[in-house]
């Protein structure tokens, strides 16, 4: 394992962050911390870059521990943190050249290392410029840069993508993903669904300081296993509708007003049956689809509260 | 887990500090807020328009009003204006403490493989800097409105270094503050009356005889006049080694007791 946490607990006064969790990254993959806000995420994350120490359990990178050898994980460890922890006073080039100086790079090193990851992250137009005319996404790709100046074998990507547009989010997703192909080992944490499911290979989903569940994006959704079909018909027609689709399955939240959902056992098997209702009711059909679990739906069963309540909830 | 896949002897290695990178980061990060400095022109400027401001108010809006026995006010007044400057000048090491820990700065530091201590100690050392040149505008100033020593070159110097190891000192009570502090505009609120009060009630800029006798008894056994009655003795003459004394141990106390406290609430933030 290139990272491993056991039994770590940390409580701030009455808050329990962390409340013996326990997971590891194997050398080479991407882990996703998956959970809420205060979940205790960012708790576990600050325990494996040395920030803090743990009540009690052991944390270590590379079969490092943490504790005892903080200097030697700092070495071999980058952090990128969700607050976009870069010197917004100074330029692009300087912020790196900064982190490369306090890794203790030769001048030169650092000034062509900071050259070198401008370039990469397609900041070299705007690496002499001061980071107040950066846009988010431009701030998160030099944080980012920051945490790779001394090629650490592994990176802590705190909720990387918070608060970004969509179009910055996927730059950085292929980033990450390059990273990986390169032999990263990437501990990620996200309250975003969508990213574990595209970035991580292996998910640990965090509520209350207790790892709730873990496995890959295809188990934990097939743990849940609920197949939705949804059907979108006239304003007027959707209590008819409802009507005639009760006998295929128990009706679930719409997305819509004139949507109606239901949750049934085999995709293929209820689309007939639901048309064939339909079409004997007379209703005009505007659209059908039918879903498959995501990780939301994972999440909402897990944890008893969606995924958007926790985020608004959040900040 | 004790699995170790590297050589214990390179992690040893690894774990020992060598004070050359400790007084490399410490310089980097020196280096670091003086480059911030000079991104902030109207700081740059504020910080020295006001000192300069403040000899000129003084010299000639208080200057007529104010006499003092045996000099001219304004070599009475110097002293007063130097320490004032630095005094309330520290109140940036704490406001830059508190915002690079609201932006998230001091995070970084921590998880790279730099001397802990260089974030305070590169903060306040960038402050001495500054103040240095804060005091060599308000010197040349002085002079330029009439202020004259009346000792020698070296007393003079020697004035201005106590001044700056002042200014030091404060940095410390400053960053303590800042590190405490949720935001850059409470540790400014809560550095101010302080030093305020310290300022003010002292021999800063009128005797301290003036004063009421319950206010005497502060005023005297403070370390703003502390420095300022030796900063005074060496530039104007008469008993200098007992105040200088009394100045350099306040510097040292406050030192002492701030120094310990900042770097214990250090490792304790972020």
């Amino acid at each position: 394992m290139a990272v491993e946490v056991e039994d770590l607990v940390k409580h701030f006064g009455d808050v329990h962050a962390l409340d013996g969790v326990s997971f590891g990254v194997e050398a080479g993959t991407v882990l996703g911390l998956l959970g809420p806000n205060g979940a205790g995420k960012t708790t576990a994350v600050r325990i494996l870059t040395s920030i803090i120490t743990p009540d009690t359990g052991t944390a270590s990178v590379l079969g490092i521990d943490v504790a005892e050898y903080p200097e030697s994980v700092r070495l071999r460890i980058g952090l990128a943190g969700q607050y976009a922890a870069v010197d917004e006073v100074l330029t692009g080039r300087e912020n790196l050249r900064l982190v490369g100086r306090l890794c203790h790079l030769p001048r030169a090193d650092a000034e062509s290392r900071a050259e070198e990851l401008l370039g990469r992250f397609g900041l070299s137009d705007a690496g002499d410029r001061s980071l107040k005319t950066y846009s988010g996404g431009m701030r998160r790709r030099l944080d980012l840069a920051a945490a790779l100046v001394h090629r650490p074998p592994v990176l802590f990507l705190d909720e990387p993508t918070t608060g970004l547009d969509p179009g910055s989010r996927l730059d950085l997703w292929a980033i990450i993903g390059e990273l990986v192909d390169e032999g990263t080992t990437v501990l990620l944490t996200t309250q975003y669904l969508e990213e574990a499911d595209r970035l991580a290979d292996q998910i640990v989903v965090i509520d209350h300081g207790l790892v709730i569940a873990e496995g890959t994006a295809t188990e934990l959704k097939g743990r849940i296993g609920s197949t939705h079909i949804e059907v979108v018909v006239a304003a007027g027609a959707a209590d008819q509708a409802r009507a005639a689709l009760s006998t295929v399955g128990p009706e679930t939240a719409p997305d819509a007003p004139n949507a109606i959902a239901i949750q049934v056992a085999d995709g293929s098997k209820a689309v007939l049956d639901a048309v064939r209702a339909l079409d004997a009711a007379a209703i005009e059909v505007e659209g059908l689809a039918v879903r498959e679990p995501t990780l939301d739906d994972v999440f909402l069963e897990l944890t008893g509260h969606a995924a958007d309540d926790i985020q608004t909830a959040g900040d | 887990m004790t699995m170790t896949t590297v050589d214990p002897a390179q992690l040893a290695r690894e774990s020992h500090k060598h004070v050359g990178d400790v007084a490399r980061d410490a310089l980097t990060m020196t280096w670091r807020n003086l480059l911030r400095l000079t991104r902030n022109p109207e700081l740059m400027v504020f910080s020295t328009v006001q000192p300069i401001i403040f000899v000129l108010m003084f010299r000639y809006v208080f200057g007529g009003a104010i006499t003092i026995p045996d000099y001219p006010y304004v070599d009475f007044l110097m002293a007063g204006v130097w320490v004032q400057s630095v005094t309330f000048g520290a109140l940036n090491t704490g406001v830059g403490l508190a915002e690079d820990l609201q932006a998230g700065l001091i995070e970084r530091f921590r998880s790279l493989p730099m001397a802990r201590s260089a974030v305070l100690v590169g903060r306040t050392t960038a402050d001495l800097v500054r103040n240095f040149f804060v005091v060599a505008v308000m010197t040349t100033v002085g002079f330029m409105v009439g202020f004259n020593y009346h000792t020698s070159a070296l007393a003079l110097l020697g004035a201005l270094g106590i001044v700056l190891l002042f200014s030091y000192a404060l940095s410390w009570l400053s960053a303590l503050l800042g590190l405490m502090a949720p935001n850059a505009e409470t540790a400014q609120a809560a550095f101010f009356p302080i030093v305020a009060v310290l300022v003010f009630a002292s021999a800063a800029f009128v005797p301290v005889q003036t004063m009421p006798g319950w206010l005497q008894a502060f005023a005297k056994n403070q370390p703003v006049t502390a420095v300022i009655d030796a900063v005074r003795a060496l530039t104007l003459g008469g008993p200098t080694a007992g105040k200088v004394v009394s100045a350099l141990v306040w510097i040292a106390g406050i030192v002492a007791v701030f120094a310990p406290l900042s770097i214990r609430r250090y490792r304790k933030v972020a």
